[in-house]
C-alpha cells in the first residue's frame, strides 16, 4: 500500500506493525461487508440496533467456539468434533433434567465434565497415537453424531428432548446464560456478553501469558519448542479440552434458550468455527493467529446471515457468499501481511 | 366420528366382507383361518415417535382381524430394508406392505414377490413409484396435496404473503409442499432457504427475524417442521415484532401447546396410525376376498389438520399412542 520506498532498510513503523497483525485483514473485511450491507439494506435496520441484535447473536455462538478453535489451530491442531459437541452437551443436560429430574446446575456440571472428558480424549489420542488431529476428531465427530441420535431416540423415543424449562434451577441458570437484554425494541442475547468476555480472555491468554507463548511455539515448530522446554503435549491437550468445554458451554446456552434440544443441533457448525478462525487470520498450518480475529470472523458471518435477507437477496446463495468471503479475506490477509512485513510478493 | 370409531367401522366392514366370503362359513373357522394369514409390513421405521404410532396402528388392525403380523423396521437403511424384504418373503408372506424411501433399493427385493401375484401395497413414502413397483395401491400422504391443502387453509385465514422456509435444501418432499402451497394460495408465496435450521435453531431464528423485518408484507409462515415452527418461527415473530399466522407440518409437544395457546393456527398430520391400520386391512381384504382397493390410485391418510378445536382431543390421543 504505502510501502513504495525501499522497505528492506526501513524500520517497522506503527502503520506496518498494525498491518502485519493477523486480524487486520478480517477487520478491514468486516468494515467492507458492513458498508456493503448498510448500502444494500432495504429495512433501514442493518446499521442500527435491529441489525446488531441479529448479527451479534449469530456471531456470539460462532465466535466463542471460534476463539477456542483458533487457539487450537495456532497450536497446529484441528477439532472437527467441536460442532457436534454443542449438541451432545445440550442433549445430555436435557436428558438428565427431564428423565432423572436432576437439578439443572448439577446437569450443567456433568455436561461440562463430559465435554472436558471428550476433549481430553481427543488430545490424548492425538498425542499418543501421533495421528493427525483431523482424523482423530473426525472420528469423534461421527461417534458423537451417531450417539446423539441413537441415545436420544432410545431414551425419549423422539429426535428431541423437550421440557427443560420445568427443571429445578432452570430460571437462575437461564438468567445467567441465556437471558436476552431488552434494548429499545430489540433484544441483545446474553451470549453476546459471554462472547465479548471470551474474546478478552482469549486475547489476554494468547498475548500476555506464558501459556500463550507455548501455544504459538507448539504450532510453530513442535520439536524446537520441546527442546526449548515448552510442554507441547500438555499445551495441546489443554487446548483440546478448552475447545470441547467452550463448545459444551454453547450447548448449555442453547439448551437453556431453546428449553430443549434437537438431536441434530450443532452438526456442521465446526466449519463455521474454522472459517471464523481462518478469516480472522489464523494459519491452518499453525504458529500464527489471533483470538480477536476469530471474533471478527464470526462478526462477518453474522452480518452475512442478517444482511442477505435484509438486502432481499436470494437466500439460496448464502453459502456461496460465505465461501467467497472466506477466500477473499484469507487472500487479502495474506497479501497485506506479506506486504506490510516487507516480504516479496 | 373419532379415529378409533372410524377404524372400528372399517374393521367391522372387513369382518362383514369376510363373513360374505364363501370359504369361511363360521366365526370360529374364520379366526382359525385368519391366524394362518401372515401379513408382512416392512418399513424404513426407526421405531421413533412417528413410527411407533404407525406400528401401533398395524398391530391393532392385526389383532382385530386375528391375523399374524410380521412387522419390521430398518432404521432408514434402504439396504437393510431390502434384505428384510428378501428374507421375509422367503419365509413366506400372504400379503406385503412396504414403504419406499428409495425405489432403487426396494425394486429388486419386491420383484420376485410381485411375480408370485401375492397382494402388495406401498405405504407412507413412495406414492410416485407405487404402481411401477407392482403395488395395487399406496397408503399415505402426498406432499403436493398437503401443500395444496395448506394453501386453502391460508386463504381461509385471509393472509396475503406466505413465507415457506425449507430446512433441508436437499429434501425434495419439502419443495413439493411449498409448490403445493403456491398452487392453491391466492396471494404471494416465497420459498426461503433455511438449510441447516435443525442443527442451529438460534441462527435460523435470527435469519427469519431479518427476513420478517426486511419484508413487512409477510403475514404468514408455512413451517415444514414442528421444531422450526415452535423454536424458530415463533421466537423470530416475537423478535421482529410482527404478527404472523403460522401453520406447520407434523407435531411436537411444543407445537401442540402453541396451537392450544393460539400461537400456531394448525399442524398438518399425516395420520400414520391409519397408514399402519389400513395397510393391514387392505391386504387382508385382498388376501381373503381379492378386493383391490384404491382403483390404482393412492389412498390418502392425510393431510389431517390439528387446530385449536381438536388439539385437546389430539393431545389425549398422542398420549394414547395413536396420533
Amino acid at each position: 500500500m504505502s510501502n513504495v520506498t525501499d522497505e528492506r532498510v526501513k524500520r517497522a513503523s506503527v502503520f506496518t506493525k498494525v498491518l502485519s497483525m493477523p486480524e487486520v485483514g478480517a477487520f478491514l473485511g468486516a468494515i467492507a461487508i458492513f458498508i456493503l450491507f448498510t448500502n444494500r439494506d432495504t429495512t433501514g435496520n442493518f446499521a442500527g440496533l435491529g441489525g446488531l441484535a441479529g448479527w451479534s447473536d449469530i456471531a456470539s455462538t460462532i465466535g466463542m467456539v471460534g476463539i477456542a478453535v483458533s487457539l487450537l489451530m495456532i497450536a497446529g491442531e484441528f477439532d472437527l468434533s467441536s460442532g457436534v459437541m454443542v449438541g451432545s452437551v445440550g442433549l445430555l443436560i436435557g436428558l438428565l433434567v427431564t428423565k432423572l429430574n436432576m437439578n439443572i446446575w448439577l446437569a450443567i456440571v456433568i455436561g461440562m465434565a463430559f465435554a472436558g472428558g471428550i476433549g481430553f480424549l481427543n488430545g490424548w489420542l492425538v498425542i499418543k497415537t501421533k495421528l493427525p488431529s483431523f482424523i482423530v476428531t473426525l472420528a469423534t465427530f461421527f461417534v458423537l453424531k451417531g450417539a446423539n441420535l441413537a441415545y436420544t431416540m432410545m431414551v425419549t423415543g423422539a429426535v428431541r428432548v423437550t421440557g427443560v424449562d420445568a427443571a429445578p434451577g432452570y430460571q437462575s441458570a437461564f438468567n445467567l446464560f441465556a437471558l436476552p437484554i431488552q434494548v429499545g425494541k430489540f433484544q441483545i442475547q446474553m451470549s453476546v456478553f459471554w462472547w465479548i468476555g471470551f474474546t478478552i480472555v482469549g486475547t489476554w491468554v494468547l498475548t500476555r501469558t506464558k501459556f500463550g507463548n507455548w501455544i504459538y511455539a507448539s504450532g510453530g515448530d513442535a520439536n524446537a519448542a520441546r527442546n526449548a522446554g515448552v510442554p507441547v503435549a500438555r499445551t495441546k491437550i489443554s487446548l483440546f479440552v478448552t475447545t470441547a468445554l467452550t463448545a459444551g458451554f454453547v450447548g448449555v446456552i442453547d439448551v437453556l434458550r431453546l428449553q430443549g434440544m434437537q438431536a441434530g443441533q450443532g452438526i456442521g457448525n465446526e466449519f463455521f468455527y474454522i472459517i471464523a478462525a481462518a478469516v480472522g487470520g489464523t494459519l491452518l498450518t499453525g504458529g500464527a493467529g489471533s483470538a480477536i480475529g476469530a471474533s471478527i470472523g464470526a462478526v462477518i458471518m453474522g452480518m452475512a446471515y442478517i444482511g442477505i435477507p435484509y438486502s432481499q437477496w436470494d437466500s439460496n446463495w448464502t453459502s456461496t457468499f460465505l465461501g467467497l468471503i472466506l477466500f477473499t479475506a484469507v487472500l487479502v490477509n495474506t497479501y497485506i501481511g506479506r506486504k506490510a512485513r516487507g516480504g516479496k510478493r | 366420528m373419532s379415529l378409533k370409531i372410524k377404524v372400528a367401522a372399517i374393521a367391522s366392514i372387513a369382518a362383514l366382507a369376510l363373513a360374505g366370503c364363501a370359504q369361511t362359513a363360521t366365526p370360529t373357522a374364520t379366526a382359525a383361518a385368519n391366524s394362518n394369514i401372515k401379513i408382512c409390513v416392512y418399513t424404513h421405521s426407526d421405531h421413533g415417535s412417528f413410527w411407533s404410532v404407525f406400528e401401533k396402528g398395524a398391530k391393532d388392525a392385526a389383532q382385530s382381524l386375528g391375523v399374524t403380523l410380521d412387522l419390521q423396521g430398518s432404521n432408514n437403511d434402504a439396504q437393510k430394508q431390502a434384505q428384510t424384504i428378501t428374507a421375509g418373503v422367503a419365509a413366506g408372506c400372504n400379503g406385503l406392505a412396504t414403504s419406499v424411501p428409495d425405489a432403487g433399493a426396494i425394486k429388486t427385493a419386491v420383484a420376485g414377490y410381485v411375480a408370485k401375484n401375492i397382494p402388495f401395497l406401498t405405504v407412507n413414502s413412495g406414492s410416485d413409484v407405487s404402481q411401477s413397483l407392482g403395488a395395487f395401491t399406496h397408503v399415505g400422504q402426498d406432499e403436493m396435496i398437503a401443500g395444496e391443502q395448506a394453501g386453502l387453509k391460508f386463504n381461509a385465514l385471509g393472509v396475503k404473503h406466505v413465507l415457506c422456509p425449507i430446512q433441508e435444501a436437499a429434501n425434495s418432499g419439502l419443495q413439493l409442499r411449498c409448490d403445493g402451497l403456491k398452487k392453491t394460495f391466492k396471494g404471494t408465496t416465497t420459498d426461503f432457504n433455511l438449510d441447516g435450521a435443525l442443527s442451529d435453531l438460534t441462527k435460523a431464528t435470527q435469519t427469519l427475524t431479518a427476513e420478517f423485518q426486511s419484508d413487512s408484507s409477510i403475514d404468514a409462515v408455512f413451517a415444514l417442521n414442528a421444531d422450526v415452527a415452535a423454536k424458530a418461527v415463533l421466537p423470530a415473530e416475537a423478535a421482529a415484532g410482527v404478527t404472523l399466522k403460522v401453520g406447520t407440518v407434523d407435531m411436537s409437544p411444543e407445537a401442540l401447546q402453541a396451537i392450544k395457546d393460539g400461537k400456531i393456527e394448525w399442524a398438518i398430520d399425516q395420520q400414520q396410525y391409519a397408514q399402519g391400520y389400513m395397510s393391514v386391512v387392505l391386504l387382508y381384504l385382498a388376501i381373503v376376498n381379492k378386493n383391490e382397493l384404491g382403483g390404482g390410485q393412492p389412498i390418502y391418510t392425510g393431510p389431517g389438520f390439528v387446530t385449536a378445536d381438536n388439539v385437546d382431543a389430539v393431545m389425549g390421543l398422542v398420549k394414547a399412542g395413536t396420533r
